[in-house]
């Protein structure tokens, strides 16, 4: 029997966490999903004295019908679409190629993993050095000072030049400099991990592999991938769920336009899309926009978690 | 019996190695090129920030351009330093970084102590309750926290940035998992020699746990570091801006022709502190990493 003083106590050194926890935690998932729910209640005009509200759907129903949120979502989904199954495979192959090494593997890990330790915002306005063309383009002869260090390289190599962050550029070139941008901030978390599930790996496979003498290829997609599935969930799910909430990178690249100049807003992702429906005084909508990110995470998730049951091997 | 069965896979076997011989440091090759590469991709955004960093604006407008600064030129430092000025937010960061890595690695002690070692009732139900909250995404707490922290009028403060993120599950998670590891014994030990709950906390588990609470300092300082949707939302006014958003203010053109090296020379300042970081605390951070997947 737990004597009453220990309780007493016990409650003594949770108090400060439970305190900041049901003012910046329980309360939130509540008037949250009030907000959501309830059409005309705000956080904000509760205080302001009358208000009238009623229960319905009527936030959801305006957030998807709203075109910017289509674009949000679409903008949202590619990304990740794009992003999770690239930076996997890409970390993956690191990963075993750095496992199978002695000499410069620590030198090589610590490279590998500097892109982590950065500033979203600030590397972001870097890539977007690298991107930009210099120069007035748009005109019918367009006049270029400098086509930028990515366009520079394609070039050298025989190849044409692409307008690809700045006024007048397209979507699809939009999309791809976010991707590189994201794949590149994502790897070393995941090279992290699966560096440390194959080093965990029992060395007498790769021995019989071995004797039996078989390919390279095989040791991988037979041997390796199956005994590293639960680290690969694990970098898949985790890669979902940031790839959802994805917003500081586009704005390091595009800034607070969210897009090319000549289209603001295109590149806007969920998160995005939240934070300017609050910004607007709009936490109806706030509101259920995150509640509808919340249920596109859990989904996912979950959708991740029972596929790699079937598939994983422990 | 064992003879025969080694004459019958002498010839494979030496067939096999042959081609190993040739294979192997040829695969061993391919295996660092593909590294060497993909080395030098993670590395290029780096490079191409301090050689921008370094160049006059009408050098780095060559195309094409020049992959060493013909001229090195250290002003860039200087103007992008004052431009954003950098100073205050460097000293905003650091304040909120310090003053909330204080306080939340207080709590998260004082918590993962009460879930480790004391007990009451409920206590299973209410981490798991707490744990639960974890999958909730950050923006669902923000919505109604902008309206609480508005009717506090703690708007453009430094108790805005500080207060709502005190409390961290994952950090209470990860230390009372550390606590957990030490033996009971040592606990009853205390006990019977009449040492008090909080003297035992501070004299015996929190030096064992050090390495942990070292990952959770370095983690909470780059996340103020590093913060900037809810700065940018709750106190954006010069007194108390961050300096990520100082960053993003003072250079809103991203592309056009900007003065880039100025631009870059800022990103550099702001890079190098995380730097020098992860140089002297590399494996802190890369085993408070691999457990969490949380960036910052």
């Amino acid at each position: 029997m737990v004597d009453s003083k220990q309780q007493w106590k016990a409650w003594i050194y949770l108090a400060p966490a439970i305190v900041l926890l049901l003012l910046f935690t329980v309360w939130p998932i509540i008037n949250t999903v009030s907000m959501a729910f309830l059409e005309g209640y705000s956080g904000l005009t509760k205080v302001g004295g009358e208000t009238t509200f009623r229960l319905g759907i009527g936030n959801f129903t305006r957030v998807v019908g709203h075109p910017d949120f289509r674009q949000a979502l679409l903008n949202t989904v590619l990304l990740c679409v794009l992003t999770v199954p690239i930076s996997t495979v890409l970390a993956l192959l690191i990963a075993v190629a750095l496992n199978s090494i002695k000499p410069l593997q620590k030198a090589l890990q610590t490279i590998f993993f500097l892109p982590y330790v950065t500033n979203s915002i600030a590397i972001g306005m870097v890539f977007a050095a690298m991107f930009n063309v210099i120069g007035s383009i748009g005109t019918r002869r367009p006049m270029i000072v400098s086509y930028g260090v990515v366009n520079d390289i394609i070039r050298f190599f025989g190849g044409n030049w692409v307008n690809w962050i700045n006024s007048g550029s397209e979507y699809w070139a939009n999309m791809f400099v976010m991707v590189v941008y994201i794949v590149w901030n994502a790897l070393p978390f995941k090279i992290l991990v699966l560096l440390g599930g194959l080093q965990s790996i029992n060395k007498q496979y790769y021995d019989a592999a071995k004797v039996d003498s078989t390919p390279r290829w095989r040791v991988l997609t037979k041997i390796t991938v199956p005994l590293l599935s639960p680290m690969l969930a694990y970098v898949v799910i985790t890669g979902f769920i940031g790839g959802f909430k994805e917003y500081t990178s586009i704005a390091g690249i595009f800034g607070e336009n969210m897009g090319p100049a000549h289209d603001a807003g295109r590149m806007n992702t969920m998160v995005g899309l939240i934070y300017d429906s609050l910004e607007k005084d709009n936490q109806g909508g706030a509101s259920a926009a995150a509640l509808i990110l919340f249920g596109i995470i859990l989904v996912v998730t979950l959708i991740n978690l029972w596929v790699s049951k079937k598939r994983t091997h422990y | 019996m064992s003879e025969s069965i080694r004459t019958m896979h002498t010839p494979n076997v030496k067939k096999n190695s042959l081609r190993q011989k040739i294979l192997r440091p040829v695969g061993l090759g391919g295996v660092y090129l593909f590294l060497f590469i993909m080395a030098a991709i993670v590395l290029f955004p780096f490079y191409w920030m301090v050689i921008s960093s370094l160049k006059s604006l009408a050098e780095y407008r060559l195309s094409p351009p020049t992959f060493f600064p013909k001229t090195i030129l250290l002003s860039n430092y200087a103007e992008a330093f004052t431009t954003a000025s950098l100073g205050r937010l460097f000293m905003n960061t650091m304040y909120v970084g310090l003053v909330s890595t204080l306080l939340s690695l207080a709590i998260t002690i004082f918590t993962a102590f009460a879930f480790a070692r004391l007990e009451f009732k409920g206590k299973e139900l209410l981490f798991a309750a707490l744990l639960a909250t974890m999958m909730i995404p950050g923006e669902l707490f923000t919505i109604t926290n902008y309206s609480t922290v508005i009717s506090f009028g703690w708007l453009n403060s430094y108790t805005v940035l500080i207060v709502p993120f005190l409390v961290s599950i994952f950090y209470i998670y990860l230390l009372r998992q550390n606590f957990l590891q030490i033996p009971n014994e040592l606990y009853l030990a205390a006990k019977v020699d009449g040492t008090s709950d909080f003297k035992y906390l501070w004299k015996v588990m929190v030096p064992l746990s050090l390495p942990t609470l070292i990952s959770i300092t370095i983690l909470k300082m780059m996340g103020a570091w590093n913060s900037y949707i809810w700065p940018r939302l709750v106190a954006n006014d010069e007194a108390h801006r961050m300096i990520t958003n100082g960053l993003r203010n003072a250079f809103t053109d991203t592309t056009g022709d900007v003065n880039y090296p100025v631009q870059m020379a800022a990103v550099a300042l702001v890079s190098a502190p995380l730097f020098l970081v992860f140089v002297f605390l590399r494996k802190y951070i890369m085993s408070g990493v691999s457990r969490s997947g949380i960036k910052g």
